[in-house]
């Protein structure tokens, strides 16, 4: 995976889907009729910055809540490239993991990140580096590491659709 | 060698090798979920999966359930093409209220329904899943996509949780329900207390309590960030699931020298009822701490834990010859038509119309904010529902207070957050 270049956007602690996308918008599944909702009900200023590169930077939490795919799929519309948080809410996790939107858990990185200014993930190397400071991305268990390369959860699925019997993932 | 954890057992039992927490592997599922939010996205993914049939019909359930009745035309695709999907894959499980004879809200209909048993693994695309639980199932809520990789293949990818053990001691007072049980987690551990986590609850003062209040219980383990929440299968579950499958089914239980990565014990005795003030599940207070003063515009029965039989009692037990409070409305959504039938039955249904309130349809409705019973800017409601976040319910100035029927029901009366022992 290449190396990925865009400018922080900051969101607070503990950010849930229904802030990222409000229930009154889950009769849609269109990327681009649920992006201009994105964050919403959390701080529509905060929606106006976020645009194609943006590198989501979140605090505790993140995504806590519903478990609604929406918001991946809002986040993917507005053409958020990655998202660093100090920490995740489990389905918010897996639905970046399986939709294959970047996840980094990082609480110094996610802590010292300025808003506004320009961050590089490359995640084939396991770095993040943002003015002159750069951080070590731990490396993903292998099953996610091994989802990751697959493209996601579509494609890791086809491919075993289209293969022999399902098989179990490597440990 | 120390002894299993209910969790541990019912993974094992379900194909997972590994069961140390951390580990990955494929769990196989029992029983699928969807609904017309999940399905809507999920479909989509089916398809771009490749797939052409799901795994087994006959463990997939589709409820209509968020936006049903439909409120729009979106709406109506939407219950639509989960309704056409379950036709074209020969999926008996479909519900629709109107369309059915039974239907309801998805995890309160399921339980009903007698689809989710003991030590079974109950995977659905809604974040509530973990409601499984009350009656000792494995449940928890997935994305779309994960639910599109489950109806493909039968098994979903998991980490393997860490097991947690909470014991609730004492003896709950007349007003303390499942959910201030669910409220008293939040209280000590907050909304990231459970992250990752399976969640055993045990203890004297849960011995006690009904199905009803371990399914409010367990619904919250996702709000404290768990996987799942469950308790034990016990005669109370099982004497609750005979009548419903014509048999006894096996119970499953931890093993009572299990290891658990984290034990906590809250006592509920002198506990009173407790409310999650705005804007979060964790923001846990007792009615006087709240205090009066607090203007409510709607109160809100229902939900997916909380619009059950016991919850319908209860609240008609406090508004019996009473009125709703002037500049006060009061919306009660039955989980289920059953439940329903049964409030009609018992006269609680037309104690509820003489107080003045609405009764709406089983729907998700306005507990996520989609529809029947939204609320305007500076609008405040008391709601047995399980999310307040800014703008849950509506307008994101709007507030929302969750607490159980009693204090709905008093808060309803009064108009104002009030204590239920002070009016029954």
């Amino acid at each position: 995976m290449k190396a990925m270049t865009g400018g922080v956007v900051r969101i607070g602690d503990d950010v849930d889907t229904d802030m990222m996308v409000p229930g009154a918008y889950l009769n849609v599944t269109d990327p681009e009729l649920l992006a201009p909702h994105l964050l919403e009900a959390y701080d529509p200023a905060v929606t106006a910055r976020i645009g194609p590169g943006t590198i989501l930077v979140a605090g505790r939490n993140l995504g806590l809540g519903s478990s609604r795919e929406h918001a991946q799929l809002a986040l993917r519309g507005r053409g958020v490239q990655a998202v660093i948080a100090e920490s995740f809410a489990r389905i918010f996790f897996r639905n970046c993991v399986n939709l294959g939107l970047p996840v980094i858990e990082h609480p110094s990185a996610a802590r010292a990140l300025r808003d506004g200014a320009s961050v590089t993930v490359d995640l084939a190397r396991g770095r993040l580096a943002s003015e002159g400071t750069e951080w070590t991305i731990p490396p993903a268990p292998p099953f996610i590491a091994e989802l990751v390369a697959a493209g996601g959860l579509v494609p890791w699925v086809r491919e075993r659709l289209a293969g022999s019997e399902p098989r179990r993932p490597t440990t | 060698m120390t002894g299993q954890t209910l969790t541990a057992k019912v993974l094992r039992a379900h194909g997972v090798g590994d069961v140390t927490p951390g580990a990955y592997g494929l769990l196989d599922v029992d029983l699928l979920m969807l609904n017309d939010v999940s399905g809507a996205v999920a479909l989509k993914e089916f398809a771009r999966m490749g797939a052409e049939r799901v795994f087994d019909p006959a463990r997939v359930a589709c409820v209509a359930d968020h936006f049903w009745p439909a409120k729009d035309i979106r709406s109506a695709h939407q219950v639509r093409l989960l309704r056409e999907f379950a036709d074209a894959q020969g999926i008996a499980d479909y519900w629709e209220t109107g369309a059915t004879v039974d239907s309801g809200i998805e995890h309160a209909l399921l339980a009903e329904q007698g689809r989710v048993l003991p030590g079974r693994v109950v995977v659905g695309g809604d974040s509530h899943t973990c409601t499984a639980g009350a009656l000792g199932a494995f449940g928890t809520g997935v994305g779309s996509t994960d639910v599109a990789a489950v109806l493909a293949l039968g098994q979903l990818w998991i980490r393997v949780p860490e097991a947690h053990r909470v014991t609730f001691a004492g003896t709950p007072g007349r007003f303390v329900t499942g959910k201030d049980l669910a409220l008293a987690l939040l209280r000590h551990g907050g909304v990231s207390g459970s992250t990752y986590a399976s969640v055993e609850y045990a203890g004297e003062a849960l011995t006690r309590t009904s199905v009803d209040d371990r399914m409010a219980l367990c619904n919250m383990a996702v709000e404290a960030g768990a996987k799942t929440g469950m308790v034990a299968a016990d005669d109370v579950t099982l004497d609750w699931l005979e009548p419903r499958l014509g048999h006894r089914p096996d119970a499953v239980a931890a093993d009572p020298d299990a290891a658990y990565e984290r034990e906590v014990t809250i006592d509920v005795s002198d506990m009173p009822p407790l409310i999650a003030a705005p804007w979060s599940p964790g923001n846990v207070r007792t009615v006087d701490e709240v205090g009066s003063g607090v203007r409510v515009h709607q109160v809100y029965v229902g939900n997916c834990a909380n619009g059950t039989i016991s919850d319908l009692r209860a609240l008609a037990t406090v508004m019996r010859g009473r009125t709703v409070a002037k500049g006060t409305r009061l919306v009660v959504v039955p989980a289920t038509q059953r439940t329903y039938r049964q409030a009609l039955a018992e006269g609680v249904v037309a104690t509820l119309l003489d107080a003045g309130a609405m009764l709406s349809p089983p729907t998700c409705g306005a507990c996520f904010g989609g529809h029947t019973g939204i609320l305007d800017d500076g609008e405040v409601a008391v709601a047995t529902t399980n999310r307040n976040f800014v703008g849950r319910m509506g307008h994101p100035g709007s507030r929302v207070y969750l607490a159980n029927a009693w204090v709905a029901g008093a808060a309803a009366v009064t108009g104002e957050l009030t204590d239920p022992a002070v009016l029954v």
